[in-house]
Protein backbone atom coordinates (compact mmCIF):
# COMPACT_ATOMS: atom_id res chain seq x y z
CA UNK A 1 0.00 0.00 0.00
CA UNK A 2 1.50 3.33 -1.03
CA UNK A 3 2.00 6.29 1.29
CA UNK A 4 -0.64 8.36 -0.52
CA UNK A 5 -3.41 5.78 -0.18
CA UNK A 6 -2.58 5.14 3.50
CA UNK A 7 -2.75 8.86 4.18
CA UNK A 8 -6.03 9.01 2.33
CA UNK A 9 -7.50 6.16 4.38
CA UNK A 10 -6.38 7.69 7.70
CA UNK A 11 -7.81 11.06 6.65
CA UNK A 12 -11.09 9.44 5.65
CA UNK A 13 -11.43 7.62 8.97
CA UNK A 14 -10.60 10.69 11.04
CA UNK A 15 -12.93 12.94 9.03
CA UNK A 16 -15.84 10.49 9.14
CA UNK A 17 -15.41 9.98 12.89
CA UNK A 18 -15.34 13.75 13.42
CA UNK A 19 -18.44 14.21 11.29
CA UNK A 20 -20.47 11.51 13.05
CA UNK A 21 -19.40 12.32 16.61
CA UNK A 22 -19.67 16.04 15.96
CA UNK A 23 -23.20 15.79 14.57
CA UNK A 24 -24.26 13.65 17.53
CA UNK A 25 -22.84 16.36 19.77
CA UNK A 26 -24.75 19.06 17.87
CA UNK A 27 -28.02 17.28 18.55
CA UNK A 28 -27.43 15.90 22.03
CA UNK A 29 -25.52 18.60 23.91
CA UNK A 30 -27.69 20.74 26.19
CA UNK A 31 -25.49 23.84 25.78
CA UNK A 32 -26.58 25.54 22.56
CA UNK A 33 -23.28 27.42 22.15
CA UNK A 34 -21.34 24.15 22.14
CA UNK A 35 -23.78 22.78 19.58
CA UNK A 36 -23.18 25.76 17.33
CA UNK A 37 -19.39 25.48 17.53
CA UNK A 38 -19.57 21.72 16.92
CA UNK A 39 -21.73 22.43 13.87
CA UNK A 40 -18.82 24.45 12.50
CA UNK A 41 -16.53 21.47 13.11
CA UNK A 42 -18.95 19.16 11.28
CA UNK A 43 -19.06 21.53 8.30
CA UNK A 44 -15.27 21.64 8.26
CA UNK A 45 -14.91 17.86 8.28
CA UNK A 46 -17.48 17.55 5.49
CA UNK A 47 -15.31 20.00 3.53
CA UNK A 48 -12.38 17.71 4.26
CA UNK A 49 -14.33 14.77 2.81
CA UNK A 50 -14.99 16.78 -0.36
CA UNK A 51 -11.25 17.46 -0.54
CA UNK A 52 -10.57 13.73 -0.31
CA UNK A 53 -12.93 13.23 -3.25
CA UNK A 54 -10.78 15.68 -5.28
CA UNK A 55 -13.52 18.30 -5.28
CA UNK A 56 -11.43 21.19 -4.01
CA UNK A 57 -13.72 23.92 -5.33
CA UNK A 58 -16.75 22.40 -3.59
CA UNK A 59 -14.69 22.05 -0.41
CA UNK A 60 -13.65 25.69 -0.46
CA UNK A 61 -17.23 26.77 -1.23
CA UNK A 62 -18.47 24.60 1.65
CA UNK A 63 -16.08 26.35 4.06
CA UNK A 64 -16.90 29.81 2.71
CA UNK A 65 -20.68 29.40 2.75
CA UNK A 66 -21.37 27.06 5.66
CA UNK A 67 -18.57 27.85 8.08
CA UNK A 68 -17.89 31.44 7.13
CA UNK A 69 -21.47 32.64 6.68
CA UNK A 70 -24.10 30.26 8.04
CA UNK A 71 -22.30 29.14 11.18
CA UNK A 72 -21.03 32.63 12.01
CA UNK A 73 -24.58 33.98 11.68
CA UNK A 74 -25.93 31.20 13.92
CA UNK A 75 -23.29 32.00 16.54
CA UNK A 76 -24.01 35.69 16.15
CA UNK A 77 -27.71 35.17 16.77
CA UNK A 78 -27.06 32.93 19.78
CA UNK A 79 -24.67 35.39 21.36
CA UNK A 80 -26.87 38.43 20.75
CA UNK A 81 -29.81 36.86 22.57
CA UNK A 82 -27.79 34.80 25.01
CA UNK A 83 -29.91 34.95 28.15
CA UNK A 84 -29.26 32.45 30.87
CA UNK A 85 -32.77 31.35 31.73
CA UNK A 86 -34.00 28.11 33.19
CA UNK A 87 -36.51 26.62 30.80
CA UNK A 88 -39.74 25.31 32.32
CA UNK A 89 -39.86 21.54 32.37
CA UNK A 90 -41.99 20.24 29.52
CA UNK A 91 -44.48 17.55 30.58
CA UNK A 92 -43.73 14.14 29.18
CA UNK A 93 -40.20 15.01 28.13
CA UNK A 94 -39.06 11.42 28.36
CA UNK A 95 -41.85 10.19 26.07
CA UNK A 96 -41.05 12.92 23.52
CA UNK A 97 -37.37 12.04 23.54
CA UNK A 98 -38.11 8.35 23.12
CA UNK A 99 -40.45 9.09 20.22
CA UNK A 100 -37.98 11.32 18.41
CA UNK A 101 -35.24 8.77 19.04
CA UNK A 102 -37.44 6.07 17.49
CA UNK A 103 -38.12 8.25 14.43
CA UNK A 104 -34.39 8.91 14.01
CA UNK A 105 -33.56 5.20 14.38
CA UNK A 106 -36.18 4.35 11.74
CA UNK A 107 -34.77 6.93 9.34
CA UNK A 108 -31.29 5.58 9.98
CA UNK A 109 -32.43 2.02 9.23
CA UNK A 110 -34.10 3.21 6.01
CA UNK A 111 -30.95 5.02 4.87
CA UNK A 112 -28.81 1.98 5.71
CA UNK A 113 -31.07 -0.19 3.62
CA UNK A 114 -30.84 2.24 0.71
CA UNK A 115 -27.07 2.35 1.04
CA UNK A 116 -26.73 -1.42 1.02
CA UNK A 117 -29.29 -2.26 -1.67
CA UNK A 118 -28.31 0.39 -4.23
CA UNK A 119 -25.95 -1.11 -6.82
CA UNK A 120 -23.17 1.47 -6.57
CA UNK A 121 -20.88 1.63 -9.61
CA UNK A 122 -17.39 0.83 -8.37
CA UNK A 123 -15.03 2.50 -9.05
CA UNK A 124 -17.02 5.70 -9.48
CA UNK A 125 -16.56 8.25 -12.26
CA UNK A 126 -13.03 9.59 -12.62
CA UNK A 127 -12.61 12.86 -10.70
CA UNK A 128 -12.12 15.92 -12.87
CA UNK A 129 -9.76 17.55 -10.35
CA UNK A 130 -8.74 21.10 -11.17
CA UNK A 131 -11.08 21.18 -14.17
CA UNK A 132 -14.02 21.15 -11.75
CA UNK A 133 -14.25 24.94 -11.41
CA UNK A 134 -14.73 25.35 -15.16
CA UNK A 135 -17.21 22.46 -15.34
CA UNK A 136 -19.31 23.90 -12.49
CA UNK A 137 -19.37 27.28 -14.23
CA UNK A 138 -20.45 25.72 -17.52
CA UNK A 139 -23.25 23.75 -15.88
CA UNK A 140 -24.49 26.74 -13.88
CA UNK A 141 -24.89 28.77 -17.07
CA UNK A 142 -26.30 26.07 -19.34
CA UNK A 143 -28.42 23.15 -18.12
CA UNK A 144 -28.69 24.29 -14.50
CA UNK A 145 -29.40 27.93 -15.33
CA UNK A 146 -33.05 27.85 -14.20
CA UNK A 147 -32.44 26.31 -10.73
CA UNK A 148 -29.51 28.71 -10.29
CA UNK A 149 -31.63 31.76 -11.08
CA UNK A 150 -34.54 30.48 -8.99
CA UNK A 151 -32.20 30.07 -6.03
CA UNK A 152 -31.11 33.69 -6.43
CA UNK A 153 -34.76 34.81 -6.54
CA UNK A 154 -35.39 32.83 -3.36
CA UNK A 155 -32.43 34.52 -1.66
CA UNK A 156 -33.71 37.92 -2.82
CA UNK A 157 -37.11 37.17 -1.31
CA UNK A 158 -35.51 36.16 1.97
CA UNK A 159 -33.45 39.33 1.98
CA UNK A 160 -36.42 41.61 1.29
CA UNK A 161 -38.39 39.78 3.95
CA UNK A 162 -35.62 40.30 6.48
CA UNK A 163 -35.44 44.01 5.65
CA UNK A 164 -39.22 44.41 5.99
CA UNK A 165 -39.17 42.61 9.35
CA UNK A 166 -36.20 44.58 10.63
CA UNK A 167 -37.44 48.02 9.50
CA UNK A 168 -40.84 48.77 10.91
CA UNK A 169 -41.01 52.28 9.42
CA UNK A 170 -41.49 51.11 5.84
CA UNK A 171 -45.28 51.50 5.95
CA UNK A 172 -46.43 55.12 5.94
CA UNK A 173 -50.01 54.10 6.77
CA UNK A 174 -51.31 51.45 9.07
CA UNK A 175 -52.09 48.39 7.00
CA UNK A 176 -55.40 47.62 8.73
CA UNK A 177 -56.92 50.98 9.68
CA UNK A 178 -55.37 53.18 7.01
CA UNK A 179 -54.26 55.79 9.55
CA UNK A 180 -50.86 57.42 9.19
CA UNK A 181 -48.42 55.26 11.04
CA UNK A 182 -45.07 55.82 12.63
CA UNK A 183 -42.73 53.73 14.62
CA UNK A 184 -44.29 54.74 17.93
CA UNK A 185 -47.80 53.86 16.74
CA UNK A 186 -46.73 50.46 15.51
CA UNK A 187 -44.92 49.80 18.78
CA UNK A 188 -48.06 50.78 20.74
CA UNK A 189 -49.66 47.38 20.82
CA UNK A 190 -46.62 45.67 22.13
CA UNK A 191 -45.31 48.24 24.60
CA UNK A 192 -48.07 50.14 26.37
CA UNK A 193 -45.47 52.47 27.89
CA UNK A 194 -45.01 54.15 24.53
CA UNK A 195 -48.62 55.41 24.26
CA UNK A 196 -47.94 58.50 26.35
CA UNK A 197 -44.95 59.66 24.35
CA UNK A 198 -46.33 58.81 20.95
CA UNK A 199 -49.58 60.65 21.54
CA UNK A 200 -47.74 63.94 22.11
CA UNK A 201 -45.05 63.44 19.52
CA UNK A 202 -45.66 64.77 15.99
CA UNK A 203 -46.59 62.03 13.58
CA UNK A 204 -43.61 60.86 11.57
CA UNK A 205 -44.48 60.21 7.98
CA UNK A 206 -41.77 58.09 6.49
CA UNK A 207 -41.90 57.26 2.85
CA UNK A 208 -41.75 53.65 1.79
CA UNK B 1 -5.12 11.24 -5.72
CA UNK B 2 -4.06 13.38 -2.80
CA UNK B 3 -0.58 13.82 -4.13
CA UNK B 4 -1.68 15.39 -7.40
CA UNK B 5 -3.03 18.37 -5.49
CA UNK B 6 -0.07 18.65 -3.15
CA UNK B 7 2.58 18.30 -5.79
CA UNK B 8 1.00 20.43 -8.51
CA UNK B 9 3.02 22.06 -11.28
CA UNK B 10 4.63 18.75 -12.20
CA UNK B 11 5.16 19.96 -15.75
CA UNK B 12 8.11 22.25 -15.16
CA UNK B 13 7.57 25.65 -16.73
CA UNK B 14 10.65 27.87 -17.08
CA UNK B 15 12.04 29.05 -13.78
CA UNK B 16 13.68 27.61 -10.74
CA UNK B 17 12.16 24.24 -9.77
CA UNK B 18 13.67 23.20 -6.48
CA UNK B 19 11.28 20.29 -6.06
CA UNK B 20 12.31 18.38 -9.16
CA UNK B 21 15.98 19.11 -8.48
CA UNK B 22 15.62 17.77 -4.93
CA UNK B 23 13.71 14.68 -6.07
CA UNK B 24 16.35 13.95 -8.73
CA UNK B 25 19.12 14.38 -6.18
CA UNK B 26 17.42 12.13 -3.61
CA UNK B 27 16.75 9.43 -6.19
CA UNK B 28 20.34 9.65 -7.35
CA UNK B 29 21.32 8.91 -3.75
CA UNK B 30 19.34 5.69 -3.87
CA UNK B 31 15.94 6.59 -2.39
CA UNK B 32 12.65 5.41 -3.85
CA UNK B 33 10.50 8.15 -5.45
CA UNK B 34 7.92 7.82 -2.65
CA UNK B 35 10.52 8.25 0.10
CA UNK B 36 12.10 11.19 -1.72
CA UNK B 37 8.72 12.85 -1.98
CA UNK B 38 8.06 12.22 1.72
CA UNK B 39 11.41 13.86 2.55
CA UNK B 40 10.59 16.83 0.34
CA UNK B 41 7.05 17.49 1.62
CA UNK B 42 7.86 19.06 5.02
CA UNK B 43 10.73 21.21 3.70
CA UNK B 44 8.73 23.99 1.95
CA UNK B 45 6.16 23.98 4.76
CA UNK B 46 8.79 24.52 7.46
CA UNK B 47 10.54 27.10 5.30
CA UNK B 48 7.34 29.09 4.76
CA UNK B 49 6.41 28.83 8.46
CA UNK B 50 9.81 30.17 9.48
CA UNK B 51 9.53 32.84 6.79
CA UNK B 52 6.11 33.89 8.10
CA UNK B 53 7.35 34.17 11.69
CA UNK B 54 10.44 36.13 10.66
CA UNK B 55 8.16 38.35 8.58
CA UNK B 56 6.10 39.00 11.71
CA UNK B 57 9.21 39.91 13.73
CA UNK B 58 10.25 42.35 11.01
CA UNK B 59 6.81 43.95 10.85
CA UNK B 60 6.60 44.29 14.64
CA UNK B 61 9.98 46.04 14.59
CA UNK B 62 8.82 48.24 11.70
CA UNK B 63 5.62 49.05 13.58
CA UNK B 64 7.56 50.15 16.65
CA UNK B 65 10.11 52.17 14.72
CA UNK B 66 7.63 53.84 12.36
CA UNK B 67 5.19 54.66 15.15
CA UNK B 68 8.10 56.21 17.04
CA UNK B 69 9.09 58.23 13.98
CA UNK B 70 5.49 59.39 13.48
CA UNK B 71 5.30 60.52 17.10
CA UNK B 72 8.83 62.01 17.03
CA UNK B 73 10.23 59.47 19.48
CA UNK B 74 13.26 57.23 19.07
CA UNK B 75 11.58 53.89 19.72
CA UNK B 76 13.40 50.72 20.75
CA UNK B 77 17.16 51.12 20.45
CA UNK B 78 18.95 49.03 23.10
CA UNK B 79 18.00 45.47 22.09
CA UNK B 80 20.33 44.94 19.17
CA UNK B 81 21.34 47.53 16.58
CA UNK B 82 18.43 49.99 16.13
CA UNK B 83 16.38 47.72 18.39
CA UNK B 84 15.99 44.93 15.84
CA UNK B 85 15.92 42.32 18.61
CA UNK B 86 13.05 44.06 20.42
CA UNK B 87 10.29 41.85 18.87
CA UNK B 88 12.27 38.77 19.91
CA UNK B 89 12.48 40.14 23.45
CA UNK B 90 8.70 40.78 23.38
CA UNK B 91 8.12 37.21 22.28
CA UNK B 92 10.39 35.79 25.00
CA UNK B 93 8.58 37.85 27.60
CA UNK B 94 5.24 36.44 26.47
CA UNK B 95 6.61 32.86 26.61
CA UNK B 96 7.54 33.26 30.25
CA UNK B 97 4.32 34.94 31.34
CA UNK B 98 1.80 33.06 33.43
CA UNK B 99 -1.00 31.48 31.44
CA UNK B 100 -4.22 32.59 33.12
CA UNK B 101 -7.70 31.20 32.51
CA UNK B 102 -10.14 33.54 34.25
CA UNK B 103 -12.49 32.17 36.91
CA UNK B 104 -15.86 31.05 35.46
CA UNK B 105 -14.48 31.27 31.94
CA UNK B 106 -15.02 28.33 29.63
CA UNK B 107 -11.55 26.75 29.68
CA UNK B 108 -11.89 24.56 26.60
CA UNK B 109 -13.28 27.24 24.27
CA UNK B 110 -10.93 29.80 25.83
CA UNK B 111 -7.91 27.74 24.77
CA UNK B 112 -9.34 26.73 21.40
CA UNK B 113 -10.18 30.31 20.31
CA UNK B 114 -6.64 31.58 19.61
CA UNK B 115 -5.77 28.34 17.79
CA UNK B 116 -8.76 28.74 15.47
CA UNK B 117 -7.64 32.31 14.77
CA UNK B 118 -4.04 31.45 13.88
CA UNK B 119 -4.31 28.12 12.02
CA UNK B 120 -6.36 29.36 8.99
CA UNK B 121 -4.04 32.33 8.57
CA UNK B 122 -0.95 30.11 8.50
CA UNK B 123 -2.70 27.62 6.18
CA UNK B 124 -3.36 30.44 3.72
CA UNK B 125 0.41 30.76 3.12
CA UNK B 126 -0.03 27.59 1.08
CA UNK B 127 -0.95 29.61 -1.99
CA UNK B 128 1.47 32.56 -1.76
CA UNK B 129 3.91 32.30 -4.69
CA UNK B 130 7.44 33.69 -4.54
CA UNK B 131 8.33 32.43 -8.01
CA UNK B 132 7.05 30.23 -10.79
CA UNK B 133 7.61 27.09 -8.69
CA UNK B 134 8.45 28.69 -5.37
CA UNK B 135 5.26 28.01 -3.45
CA UNK B 136 4.08 25.14 -1.29
CA UNK B 137 1.30 24.05 -3.58
CA UNK B 138 -0.09 25.43 -6.81
CA UNK B 139 -3.66 24.39 -6.01
CA UNK B 140 -6.24 25.07 -8.68
CA UNK B 141 -8.60 26.96 -6.39
CA UNK B 142 -5.68 29.13 -5.16
CA UNK B 143 -7.00 32.53 -4.20
CA UNK B 144 -10.48 31.13 -3.44
CA UNK B 145 -8.90 28.89 -0.82
CA UNK B 146 -7.54 31.98 0.90
CA UNK B 147 -10.98 33.66 0.89
CA UNK B 148 -12.56 30.49 2.30
CA UNK B 149 -9.92 30.01 4.99
CA UNK B 150 -10.07 33.62 6.12
CA UNK B 151 -13.78 33.16 6.77
CA UNK B 152 -13.02 30.63 9.54
CA UNK B 153 -11.25 33.26 11.61
CA UNK B 154 -14.36 35.05 12.97
CA UNK B 155 -15.47 31.78 14.57
CA UNK B 156 -12.29 31.74 16.62
CA UNK B 157 -12.83 35.37 17.56
CA UNK B 158 -16.45 34.73 18.58
CA UNK B 159 -15.28 31.70 20.55
CA UNK B 160 -12.67 33.60 22.51
CA UNK B 161 -15.01 36.53 23.01
CA UNK B 162 -17.77 34.30 24.34
CA UNK B 163 -15.64 32.06 26.54
CA UNK B 164 -13.80 34.89 28.32
CA UNK B 165 -16.88 35.65 30.43
CA UNK B 166 -16.28 39.37 30.00
CA UNK B 167 -18.60 41.91 28.40
CA UNK B 168 -15.79 43.70 26.57
CA UNK B 169 -14.56 40.44 25.12
CA UNK B 170 -18.02 39.46 23.94
CA UNK B 171 -18.60 42.86 22.33
CA UNK B 172 -15.19 42.69 20.66
CA UNK B 173 -15.89 39.21 19.33
CA UNK B 174 -19.30 40.23 17.97
CA UNK B 175 -17.83 43.32 16.32
CA UNK B 176 -15.05 41.25 14.78
CA UNK B 177 -17.55 38.81 13.29
CA UNK B 178 -19.80 41.60 11.96
CA UNK B 179 -16.83 43.42 10.43
CA UNK B 180 -15.41 40.28 8.90
CA UNK B 181 -18.72 39.28 7.29
CA UNK B 182 -19.33 42.75 5.87
CA UNK B 183 -15.90 43.16 4.30
CA UNK B 184 -15.55 39.65 2.94
CA UNK B 185 -18.09 40.31 0.18
CA UNK B 186 -16.45 43.36 -1.48
CA UNK B 187 -13.09 41.62 -1.01
CA UNK B 188 -14.30 38.54 -2.85
CA UNK B 189 -15.85 40.68 -5.61
CA UNK B 190 -12.59 42.59 -6.09
CA UNK B 191 -10.70 39.29 -6.34
CA UNK B 192 -13.33 37.99 -8.77
CA UNK B 193 -12.62 40.85 -11.17
CA UNK B 194 -8.92 39.90 -11.21
CA UNK B 195 -9.78 36.22 -11.62
CA UNK B 196 -12.01 37.09 -14.55
CA UNK B 197 -9.08 38.78 -16.25
CA UNK B 198 -6.63 35.92 -15.70
CA UNK B 199 -9.16 33.11 -16.39
CA UNK B 200 -7.85 31.16 -13.39
CA UNK B 201 -8.09 31.04 -9.61
CA UNK B 202 -4.50 29.88 -9.27
CA UNK B 203 -2.15 32.50 -7.85
CA UNK B 204 0.63 31.42 -10.21
CA UNK B 205 -1.60 31.99 -13.24
CA UNK B 206 -2.70 35.36 -11.86
CA UNK B 207 0.93 36.49 -11.67
CA UNK B 208 1.82 34.90 -15.01
CA UNK B 209 -0.94 36.97 -16.64
CA UNK B 210 0.76 40.15 -15.32
CA UNK B 211 4.18 39.44 -16.81
CA UNK B 212 5.16 40.49 -20.29
CA UNK B 213 5.68 44.24 -20.19
CA UNK B 214 7.09 44.61 -16.70
CA UNK B 215 5.51 47.32 -14.56
CA UNK B 216 3.03 48.31 -17.30
CA UNK B 217 1.36 44.92 -17.35
CA UNK B 218 0.59 44.88 -13.63
CA UNK B 219 -3.05 44.63 -12.70
CA UNK B 220 -3.05 47.90 -10.76
CA UNK B 221 -3.34 49.86 -14.03
CA UNK B 222 -6.27 47.74 -15.22
CA UNK B 223 -7.95 47.39 -11.83
CA UNK B 224 -7.30 50.64 -9.93
CA UNK B 225 -10.73 50.59 -8.25
CA UNK B 226 -10.39 46.92 -7.38
CA UNK B 227 -6.98 47.62 -5.87
CA UNK B 228 -8.38 50.30 -3.55
CA UNK B 229 -11.37 48.13 -2.58
CA UNK B 230 -9.12 45.15 -1.89
CA UNK B 231 -6.70 47.18 0.19
CA UNK B 232 -9.47 48.74 2.32
CA UNK B 233 -11.08 45.34 2.86
CA UNK B 234 -7.75 43.71 3.65
CA UNK B 235 -7.10 46.35 6.30
CA UNK B 236 -10.56 45.70 7.73
CA UNK B 237 -10.00 41.94 7.73
CA UNK B 238 -6.69 42.42 9.57
CA UNK B 239 -8.43 44.71 12.07
CA UNK B 240 -5.90 47.46 11.51
CA UNK B 241 -6.68 51.06 12.27
CA UNK B 242 -8.80 52.82 10.92
CA UNK B 243 -10.86 49.62 11.22
CA UNK B 244 -9.63 48.21 14.55
CA UNK B 245 -13.04 48.43 16.24
CA UNK B 246 -13.00 44.87 17.62
CA UNK B 247 -10.06 45.79 19.83
CA UNK B 248 -10.64 49.52 20.20
CA UNK B 249 -8.75 50.18 23.40
CA UNK B 250 -10.64 53.32 24.42
CA UNK B 251 -14.01 51.56 24.24
CA UNK B 252 -13.41 47.86 24.77
CA UNK B 253 -10.10 47.59 26.72
CA UNK B 254 -8.68 45.16 24.15
CA UNK B 255 -11.79 43.53 22.69
CA UNK B 256 -11.79 39.76 22.46
CA UNK B 257 -8.20 39.50 23.74
CA UNK B 258 -8.85 41.36 27.00
CA UNK B 259 -8.61 38.29 29.23
CA UNK B 260 -5.72 36.60 27.43
CA UNK B 261 -2.15 36.50 28.65
CA UNK B 262 1.07 34.68 27.89
CA UNK B 263 1.27 32.51 24.80
CA UNK B 264 -2.46 32.63 24.08
CA UNK B 265 -2.23 36.38 23.76
CA UNK B 266 0.93 35.90 21.71
CA UNK B 267 -1.04 33.69 19.31
CA UNK B 268 -3.52 36.52 18.68
CA UNK B 269 -0.66 38.95 18.23
CA UNK B 270 1.18 36.60 15.89
CA UNK B 271 -2.03 35.87 13.98
CA UNK B 272 -2.81 39.53 13.37
CA UNK B 273 0.68 40.30 12.07
CA UNK B 274 0.90 37.13 9.95
CA UNK B 275 -2.44 38.17 8.49
CA UNK B 276 -1.13 41.66 7.74
CA UNK B 277 1.97 40.33 5.94
CA UNK B 278 -0.17 37.76 4.13
CA UNK B 279 -2.62 40.43 2.95
CA UNK B 280 0.24 42.60 1.74
CA UNK B 281 1.74 39.63 -0.13
CA UNK B 282 -1.61 38.87 -1.74
CA UNK B 283 -2.09 42.50 -2.78
CA UNK B 284 1.29 42.32 -4.46
CA UNK B 285 0.34 39.01 -6.10
CA UNK B 286 -3.05 40.22 -7.31
CA UNK B 287 -2.25 43.79 -8.33
CA UNK B 288 1.50 44.46 -8.29
CA UNK B 289 2.80 41.66 -10.48
CA UNK B 290 3.86 39.23 -7.74
CA UNK B 291 7.44 38.14 -8.28
CA UNK B 292 7.76 40.22 -11.47
CA UNK B 293 10.55 42.79 -11.57
CA UNK B 294 9.48 46.26 -12.92
CA UNK B 295 11.69 45.53 -15.94
CA UNK B 296 11.07 41.98 -17.22
CA UNK B 297 14.00 39.72 -16.28
CA UNK B 298 13.77 38.03 -19.69
CA UNK B 299 14.59 41.33 -21.40
CA UNK B 300 17.62 41.89 -19.16
CA UNK B 301 18.99 38.40 -19.81
CA UNK B 302 18.33 38.95 -23.51
CA UNK B 303 20.32 42.22 -23.52
CA UNK B 304 23.16 40.55 -21.63
CA UNK B 305 23.08 37.65 -24.06
CA UNK B 306 22.50 35.03 -21.37
CA UNK B 307 20.42 31.90 -21.73
CA UNK B 308 17.43 32.01 -19.33
CA UNK B 309 17.81 28.26 -18.71
CA UNK B 310 21.41 28.42 -17.41
CA UNK B 311 21.51 27.29 -13.73
CA UNK B 312 23.20 30.43 -12.40
CA UNK B 313 20.80 32.71 -14.30
CA UNK B 314 17.87 30.71 -12.92
CA UNK B 315 19.13 31.11 -9.36
CA UNK B 316 19.61 34.85 -9.85
CA UNK B 317 16.20 35.40 -11.46
CA UNK B 318 14.60 33.29 -8.71
CA UNK B 319 16.26 35.45 -6.05
CA UNK B 320 15.18 38.63 -7.83
CA UNK B 321 11.63 37.25 -7.83
CA UNK B 322 11.66 36.52 -4.09
CA UNK B 323 13.21 39.89 -3.26
CA UNK B 324 10.77 41.86 -5.40
CA UNK B 325 7.77 40.03 -3.89
CA UNK B 326 9.01 40.83 -0.41
CA UNK B 327 9.84 44.44 -1.24
CA UNK B 328 6.36 45.03 -2.69
CA UNK B 329 4.73 43.38 0.31
CA UNK B 330 6.74 45.38 2.83
CA UNK B 331 6.03 48.62 0.99
CA UNK B 332 2.35 47.85 1.59
CA UNK B 333 3.05 46.90 5.22
CA UNK B 334 4.76 50.28 5.58
CA UNK B 335 1.64 52.04 4.26
CA UNK B 336 -0.55 50.03 6.62
CA UNK B 337 1.62 51.01 9.60
CA UNK B 338 1.69 54.65 8.54
CA UNK B 339 -2.12 54.58 8.19
CA UNK B 340 -2.46 53.07 11.65
CA UNK B 341 -0.50 55.83 13.32
CA UNK B 342 -1.94 58.76 11.37
CA UNK B 343 -5.66 58.12 10.94
CA UNK B 344 -8.48 58.20 13.48
CA UNK B 345 -10.75 55.21 14.00
CA UNK B 346 -14.15 55.06 12.27
CA UNK B 347 -17.32 54.42 14.26
CA UNK B 348 -19.05 51.05 14.06
CA UNK B 349 -21.98 52.45 12.06
CA UNK B 350 -19.61 54.26 9.68
CA UNK B 351 -17.68 51.03 9.27
CA UNK B 352 -20.77 49.00 8.35
CA UNK B 353 -22.09 51.82 6.11
CA UNK B 354 -18.78 51.95 4.27
CA UNK B 355 -18.79 48.20 3.76
CA UNK B 356 -22.39 47.64 2.71
CA UNK B 357 -23.48 50.93 1.12
CA UNK B 358 -20.26 52.06 -0.54
CA UNK B 359 -17.73 49.28 -1.14
CA UNK B 360 -20.25 46.59 -2.09
CA UNK B 361 -21.98 48.58 -4.90
CA UNK B 362 -18.63 49.92 -6.15
CA UNK B 363 -17.20 46.39 -6.20
CA UNK B 364 -20.23 45.14 -8.15
CA UNK B 365 -19.89 47.98 -10.68
CA UNK B 366 -16.17 47.21 -10.94
CA UNK B 367 -16.94 43.58 -11.70
CA UNK B 368 -19.51 44.57 -14.32
CA UNK B 369 -17.16 47.09 -15.98
CA UNK B 370 -14.36 44.50 -16.00
CA UNK B 371 -16.64 41.99 -17.69
CA UNK B 372 -17.65 44.60 -20.27
CA UNK B 373 -14.05 45.61 -20.93
CA UNK B 374 -13.03 41.98 -21.23
CA UNK B 375 -15.64 41.52 -23.96
CA UNK B 376 -14.73 44.80 -25.68
CA UNK B 377 -10.90 44.63 -25.46
CA UNK B 378 -9.96 40.96 -25.07
CA UNK B 379 -6.29 41.78 -25.78
CA UNK B 380 -5.81 44.04 -22.78
CA UNK B 381 -8.21 42.35 -20.38
CA UNK B 382 -7.41 38.69 -20.90
CA UNK B 383 -9.98 37.42 -23.40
Amino acid sequence: MSIASTTQQICFLVLSATTVIGSLGVVLLPNIVYSAFLLGGVFLSVAGLYLLLNASFVAAAQILVYVGAVNVLILFAIMLVNKKETLAAIPGLLVRRLLSGAVCAGLFALLLRVAFTTPWALPGPTPVGEEATIRIGEHLFTDYLLPFELASVLLLMAMIGAIVLARRDVFSTDVITGEPADQGLIEKDRTPLLIETSANAPTLLTKP
Amino acid sequence: MLSTGLLGAAVAPPGLDLQSSFLDLAQAMGLTPGAARLLWLPLPMVLVLVGAVVGVLVSVWLERKISAAVQQRIGPEYAGALGVLQPLADGLKLVFKEDIIPARADGLLFSLGPVLVVVPVILSWLVVPFGQNLLISNVGVGIFLWIALSSIQPIGLLMSGYSSNNKYSLLGGLRAAAQSISYEIPLALAVLAVVMMSNSLSTVDIVAQQTGAGIFSWNIWRQPVGFVIFWICALAECERLPFDLPEAEEELVAGYQTEYSGMKFALFYLGSYINLVLSALLVSVLYLGGWGFPLPVEWITGWLGLSPDAPLVQVITGSIGIVSTIIKAYLLVFFAILLRWTTPRVRIDQLLDLGWKFLLPIALVNLLVTAGLKLAFPVAFGG
